[in-house]
């Protein structure tokens, strides 16, 4: 996967150089409302994580036009968004930055060119790996998985630090230590994996990355 | 006028007769004022009150009436008498609404009513009613000077409303700059597409009109007279001088773009850089086709500069907004769009302004994909590849865009002919003899555009940044000379579309203002005003004053140097007479006597009484208004002014200064609008002329042993109604420290 995914984004590069702007409208979810950006800065202005950002979406925005497309896509900025819509209810223009934001960090990712190690973007891989196995999300197996990412020991600091919790969970039955052993999943799981299976080939094929 | 007879009407109305006594009111006009009839109603302005008058009029051939009621700026249309003279005695919004109410201040408020009846009757015996000028000749016809968009749009629109008008077109051919588009921006709906300029049609229907005099290959020669018998010798290109009369001049001379010659930082000369006009031509040569550069080289990519040499603040090219090159430049990227989507167009701007629909314009590039960067571009290197190096605004970074060509986004310069600041000092060294300034004036005279011969310059005076206009907020179209109006580009800069809405606007106050002057009426701000100013020439020391400090250039002068007034293009201001240090300036209905004698009649208090006079010269425009608007919202203010509204601060004869002091008033303040380069004098420079004045009477006071603070002068704003209450106020405790006038009791 990670090579066809470099032979796309080698073809992207080979299709649109001196055009980003067209690239995003053809890969990114909304991306086609990009060029109707005004520059105003209402949505910099509103992002409640603006100043913990390398980019606000003004920027990226104006940096797609400028044809940034290796700043753009190795910006963490995408990654950092909490979906508060506060940009996209106060856009004058309407755009749909969230969904902007969100479509650029899934084509990044995708690429492969997203910032590695970036948190929020190894969660959600975490995350949707650990969803897509059983249809649903095994909350010890991620939580556990999430502890451990960093090695044993690491894992082991983290696990019980947060012990207190896990067995307040346990005692309210929130958390079957059972689950540790594959958990239970979905009723129909092969009927749950073709529909996804399905998907990624519909959205591989409208956003171009067919091998 | 041999029997004049004198009346006056109180009324007791609106609380009026509640809280002052009436008969004693009556009494003064009767015995004070002289008055030979002497009556009060309790509801004046009502039907069976106007009839009263009315009769009084009509049976006792009562000439002079004073109405002691509200303000003369109240029940206008019920007080009004034709063929009688008129004063108004302000009882209500002057006194009953302003003066504290109670048992307390029943002496001051009496006190006050009845200085203001005495006001009254002494200014209505002093005038006489206007009888106004009729012209039998009066010309209604209409030049227009321009047939450019501007300029061919008011004569279609004074033709539409049934005059006649002649148009001045110095080309062979009308369209101006417009005729010079490959298409215009979008003035209809939906604002998405650049449109048909519409010229050759307009030029069609300018000839196929009877109305319409055409012009063309033609410049004025000179232009003399005043509105309703305008004398304009029109110069073909022959050789041939004709001569038109009309009544009105619509000035429509458009704009010039700023020389891109003077921008080499920008590659204003370099090969593959153009400015708006450049690509207009380039577009025009392919009339929709793939535009091609001057050599020939398909354009695959074009980058917009905009406020190429404008908004600048260095001081080195022109300090303002044009106002239509983003429109403009979103309408030559669609071009290129809409030929070949492909081809790279950037627009790179530092505010984008796009005024009335021009956002869904905006929008529709976007949406073709016209690219909108914000930044300033420093240098710009034409050639075969041209680059732009610029700062980006938002990424806050130097950058450099490689391009086919480069369009600069120049501005307007308007072609308001002769500067009449540069041209004052020339005419005056010439006029003492100066060679060099003779040839200077005589080469400056032939730039100018109307050749007006006019004592004060051959063009109207100029605004801002070299712009035909007269004021940006209240007077549209009006300039500073009487039945002249400018419209369109030369007098602000605009795009198309506000250019003949402009045009439409000039060319009906070019309607007013022959209409006016055909029965001798003032135009604006006092339109309608029958009355003129005349001049005692006998008693004229020929010092120019009034012709040099007139705002409107409405007197000339004769060989010997007198004053040659001309009605028509009089506005009716008496700025004129606030000048004349001789006094000999006046109109029937207001003068140095009708003012000077209302100061003279009020009743100043000896000094042991404690009781200041202090005396208001509010503008009629402004300040009066809002001391009126102050009586409405009932705030108080000190029962010891004495308000006279006068025509304009300008008009405010230091004689009246004097007179009053002299009387034992402890103090003058006057009251007039906002002066200086955002001024809102209705007469331009009567405010500041007032303040110039009264500058220098500082050294006279002192002279006379009286301290400088006891004449003031202030601007007001007709919303500073609550403003003006305290001005007062303020001014009176300050009095009040000051102590008496020395001069009370040497009346």
């Amino acid at each position: 996967m990670t090579t066809a995914n470099q032979s796309a984004n080698l073809g992207a590069l080979e299709r649109y150089r001196n055009n980003f702007l067209k690239e995003v409208e053809a890969n990114v979810e909304e991306g086609h409302m990009v060029k109707m950006c005004m520059q105003c800065g209402v949505c910099a202005g509103s992002c409640p994580f603006g100043p913990h950002w390398e980019h606000s979406p003004q920027k990226i925005f104006m940096m797609i036009r400028a044809g940034k497309r290796d700043e753009v896509l190795g910006s963490d900025s995408m990654f950092m968004c909490t979906s508060c819509y506060n940009c996209m209810v106060r856009c004058p223009r309407e755009l749909p930055i969230t969904h902007i934001m969100h479509g650029l960090a899934n084509y990044a990712h995708r690429l492969g060119i997203a910032p590695k190690g970036q948190p929020t973007r190894e969660f959600a891989t975490l995350f949707w790996n650990n969803a897509i196995k059983k249809g649903r999300v095994n909350e010890l197996t991620l939580t556990l998985r999430h502890y451990f990412r960093g090695g044993l020991v690491s894992g082991i600091k983290e696990a019980m630090a947060m012990q207190s919790i896990g067995l307040g969970l346990f005692l309210a039955k929130r958390l079957n230590p059972m689950e540790i052993f594959g958990g239970h999943g979905v009723k129909d799981l092969k009927g749950f994996h073709a529909i996804i299976a399905k998907a990624k080939e519909i959205e591989d094929r409208k956003k171009g990355f067919t091998a | 006028m041999a029997d004049n007879k004198f009346a006056a009407y109180i009324c007791s109305g609106c609380g009026i007769g509640d809280a002052m006594k009436v008969p004693q009111l009556e009494a003064i006009a009767k015995k004070e004022g002289k008055m030979a009839i002497v009556k009060s109603h309790p509801f004046l302005c009502n039907a069976e009150g106007v009839q009263m008058i009315r009769d009084d009029i009509a049976n006792e051939a009562v000439t002079h009436v004073c109405i002691g009621a509200c303000s003369r700026r109240a029940k206008t249309e019920a007080f009004q008498f034709e063929g009688v003279a008129m004063s108004r005695a302000n009882l209500r919004e002057g006194v009953l609404w302003v003066v504290a109410a109670g048992k307390d201040h029943d002496e001051v408020r009496q006190e006050m009513a009845a200085d203001y009846i005495r006001m009254g009757c002494a200014e209505v015996k002093k005038m006489t009613p206007p009888a106004g000028n009729t012209k039998e000749s009066s010309s209604k016809r209409i030049l227009v000077v321009g047939g450019g968009m501007s300029g061919m749009t008011a004569a279609l629109e004074i033709a539409a409303a049934g005059y006649e008008a002649v148009l001045v077109e110095k080309t062979g051919a009308l369209g101006g700059m417009a005729a010079q588009l490959w298409k215009r921006q979008p003035f209809k709906e939906p604002y998405a597409a650049a449109q048909e300029t519409g010229v050759a049609e307009m030029a069609a229907k300018i000839a196929a009109n009877p109305k319409i005099k055409l012009h063309l290959n033609t410049t004025i020669a000179e232009t003399s007279g005043a509105p309703g018998r305008f004398a304009v010798k029109l110069a073909q290109e022959s050789g041939a001088v004709s001569e038109e009369t009309v009544g009105a001049i619509v000035q429509a001379t458009g704009f010039t773009t700023y020389d891109m010659a003077k921008l080499p930082e920008l590659g204003g000369g370099q090969p593959n850089v153009v400015d708006q006009a450049g690509l207009e031509a380039l577009a025009m040569a392919t009339k929709g086709g793939a535009i091609k550069r001057a050599d020939g080289k398909e354009v695959k990519s074009v980058v917009f500069v905009q406020c190429a040499g404008q908004r600048d603040e260095t001081g080195t090219h022109l300090s303002y907004c044009s106002g239509h090159c983003c429109g403009t430049s979103i309408k030559q990227a669609t071009y290129f769009k809409d030929q070949n989507p492909e081809i790279d167009t950037v627009v790179m701007y530092q505010d984008l302004r796009v005024p009335g629909m021009g956002e869904d314009f905006y929008r529709s590039a976007q949406e073709r994909g016209v690219i909108f960067t914000k930044g300033k571009a420093s240098t710009v290197t034409g050639g075969d590849s041209c680059n732009v190096t610029f700062k980006d605004l938002i990424l806050d970074e130097e950058s450099t865009i490689a391009t086919d060509l480069v369009v600069l986004a120049t501005g307007q310069v308007p072609n308001a002919g002769v500067d009449l600041e540069a041209w004052n000092p020339v005419v005056t060294a010439a006029e003492g003899g100066n060679e060099e300034a003779k040839i200077q004036r005589d080469a400056m005279r032939t730039t100018s555009v109307l050749k007006l011969n006019y004592r004060q310059g051959p063009d109207v005076p100029q605004f801002k940044h070299g712009f035909a206009d007269s004021h940006f907020i209240c007077f549209p179209y009006e300039t500073r000379r009487t039945g002249i109006y400018a419209a369109g580009p030369v007098r602000r800069p605009m795009d198309i579309l506000q250019a003949t809405d402009d045009a439409t606007g000039a060319a009906l106050k070019a309607i007013q203002a022959v209409e006016n002057a055909a029965v001798g009426r003032a135009a604006h701000p006092r339109s309608g005003d029958l009355s003129f100013p005349t001049a005692r020439l006998e008693g004229c020391t020929q010092c120019k004053r009034c012709t040099v400090e007139c705002p409107f250039g409405a007197i000339d002068e004769d060989e010997k140097r007198f004053p040659v007034f001309n009605e028509e293009r009089c506005r009716r201001c008496g700025t004129c007479m606030g000048a004349c240090p001789v006094r000999v300036i006046s109109f029937e209905n207001y003068s140095c006597d009708t003012v000077g004698s209302q100061v003279k009649a009020v009743e100043v208090p000896d000094e042991d009484e404690e009781k200041p006079r202090i005396l208001v010269l509010a503008c009629e425009n402004d300040a009066y208004p809002a001391l009126d608007m102050a009586g409405m919202a009932r705030i108080n203010y000190s029962a010891f002014v004495r308000v006279i509204p006068v025509r304009c601060l300008g008009s405010v004869n230091t004689i009246w200064i004097t007179d009053a002091l002299n009387a034992g008033y402890d103090g003058v303040m006057m009251m007039g609008c906002k002066k200086g380069d955002e001024y809102q004098c209705h007469f331009v420079k009567g405010s500041e002329l007032a303040h110039y004045r009264m500058s220098k009477i500082g050294d006279t006071l002192t002279q006379l042993g009286l301290e400088p603070e006891r004449v003031q002068t202030q601007e007001v704003a007709i919303t500073d109604n609550a403003r003006v209450v305290k001005l007062i106020n303020d001014y009176v405790a300050e009095l009040e420290k000051l102590g008496p006038s020395p001069m009370k009791g040497f009346g």
